[in-house]
């Protein structure tokens, strides 16, 4: 075998192995993220929740899309940090299940909470300041979920980006959210907030080109 | 641990009440833990006897009752009230115990005894949440609750020492709480030890901890939000699940308006709310 051939064959072997632990992290995430969103939701419509299942359904979405987001904001400085390019490819999924979760929040305040009551769906959006954050938040998640595809990154070309730059706004809102939706406990959300800001600082210089 | 009460029923009020397991496991008692299954999880080995419940400040005879005293001082009574949370969810609970009143008219009383102050126990080794402020809620303890003197001399104020016929779990308040069911929950201060009669309105807890958000009188107001969210209705948590279709509108003073409004007859209570 010349040296040529011998280097393309290692290279096929180490891509197949990529590509495989790709597949097996995609399979992790998909049963780690939807597993215990269909288990919660089972049990609450089975009320075998607690006192009351709303609440527990809502704490578990709000909650739990916010870890996947902070997850889907450590997949590049760790790619970076250890050379993983691979881990980059499943940056999207996690982003999506953060988004899909969050999109259980808010049906499940509609659906669920103030139970398809629509003028008091709007006049809380509006009156509680607490939610106008989160919806804020959640309206970016959507836009950066549906320019998500493939097609629509390659049309937007440098805008994408541009447009993406905005889930560092939609952390920081959502933490704020977090912070003004307990009653006393701030302990938590400030783990939280300060988890955001340190995601944040190791994209420093990207944020302030961002913002010049 | 919980045992019997005898007690005379309530008449039939024709009200779904919550389960038992609900009112049980749902409870907002920050010196055990600030999520709503905490207090269930980590009160169980608080100690409820002995206890010492003193009524004392301005009044002739103050006295002390002991554990035993909680439940045969006074003739025990059934009481279904609802319980309307300033987080907007409601229960309906059977209560079983007596009206404070009769605890305040032993004490006799004098002209001075304006307000009334309530304390729950101080014992940072069994309640977590008073020995740290992260478990607590950041909240000063002991909790502390204050009823104007004619609030707590109404024949609907309540001293509670049971639910479903048996003693209070600890998470409820055991062994002696205060239930004052047109006003938010978070003013029937649980696990009482002191009860001052005063002069002064007395400071109370959340009132302290934010004071735009939860005034001294409490009452619950459909006209009044609370800053972060609509107080114009609520859920009544009782049986089914998510599907359970159970937003109802919140009534003036929890819908106990007859009995009670006349207390408030010329105050604005979106001042005094």
């Amino acid at each position: 075998m010349s040296s040529d051939a011998k280097n393309t064959a290692i290279f096929t072997v180490k891509a197949q192995r990529l590509r495989r632990r790709v597949w097996l992290l995609k399979l992790v995430i998909h049963c780690a993220a939807l597993l215990p969103l269909l288990a919660i939701y089972s049990l609450a419509f089975a009320d075998q929740l607690g006192a009351d299942p709303v609440k527990a359904v809502m704490h578990f979405t709000g909650i739990g899309g916010f870890n996947l987001l902070l997850l889907t904001l450590t997949v590049t400085p760790l790619a970076k940090t250890f050379r993983a390019g691979y881990l980059l490819k499943v940056r999207r999924l996690l982003g999506l299940y953060s988004f899909s979760y969050g999109l259980c929040h808010v049906l499940s305040f509609l659906a669920f909470e103030v139970q398809f009551d629509w003028r008091l769906f709007v006049a809380e959006i509006i009156d509680r300041p607490y939610i106008t954050i989160g919806m804020t938040a959640f309206t970016i998640l959507l836009a950066l979920a549906i320019t998500s595809v493939s097609a629509l990154q390659n049309k937007l070309g440098k805008n994408w980006q541009k447009l993406h730059n905005f889930v560092y706004v939609a952390a920081l809102l959502i933490a704020w959210h977090f912070y003004w939706s307990v009653k006393s406990n701030i302990v938590e959300p400030l783990i939280y907030l300060l988890m955001v800001l340190v995601l944040l600082s190791l994209r420093k210089q990207k944020i302030s080109r961002w913002l010049r | 641990q919980r045992h019997d009460l005898a007690y005379q029923q309530a008449a039939d009020t024709q009200q779904v009440l919550t389960p038992e397991a609900k009112i049980i496991s749902h409870n907002n008692f920050y010196e055990f833990g600030t999520s709503k299954s905490d207090p269930m999880d980590n009160s169980q080995t608080f100690k409820v006897n002995p206890w010492q419940l003193s009524i004392s400040g301005a009044v002739d005879k103050p006295y002390v009752l002991d554990y035993d005293q909680l439940f045969r001082q006074f003739p025990l009574e059934e009481r279904i009230y609802r319980l309307r949370c300033v987080e907007a969810w409601s229960m309906v609970i059977p209560w079983l115990g007596f009206p404070l009143a009769q605890l305040i008219k032993k004490a006799a009383p004098t002209s001075r005894a304006k307000f009334v102050a309530f304390e729950t126990l101080y014992d940072p080794k069994q309640m977590p949440g008073q020995a740290s402020r992260r478990i607590g809620g950041g909240i000063d303890y002991p909790y502390r609750e204050g009823l104007r003197i004619d609030e707590a001399m109404h024949p609907l104020t309540f001293l509670a020492v049971g639910l479903y016929g048996k003693t209070l779990p600890p998470q409820n308040g055991a062994p002696i709480r205060l239930v004052v069911p047109w006003k938010y929950g978070f003013k029937s201060i649980k696990s009482i030890v002191g009860i001052k009669l005063v002069e002064r309105q007395p400071p109370t807890t959340w009132n302290m901890l934010a004071a735009h958000e939860y005034g001294f009188y409490a009452n619950v107001n459909p006209e009044v939000d609370h800053p972060r969210w609509s107080q114009a209705s609520e859920r009544r948590l009782t049986t089914g699940g998510l599907l359970a279709r159970n937003r109802i509108a919140t009534l003036p003073f929890n819908g106990y308006g007859e009995e009670v409004a006349k207390l408030y007859k010329n105050m604005d209570l979106r001042k005094y709310f």
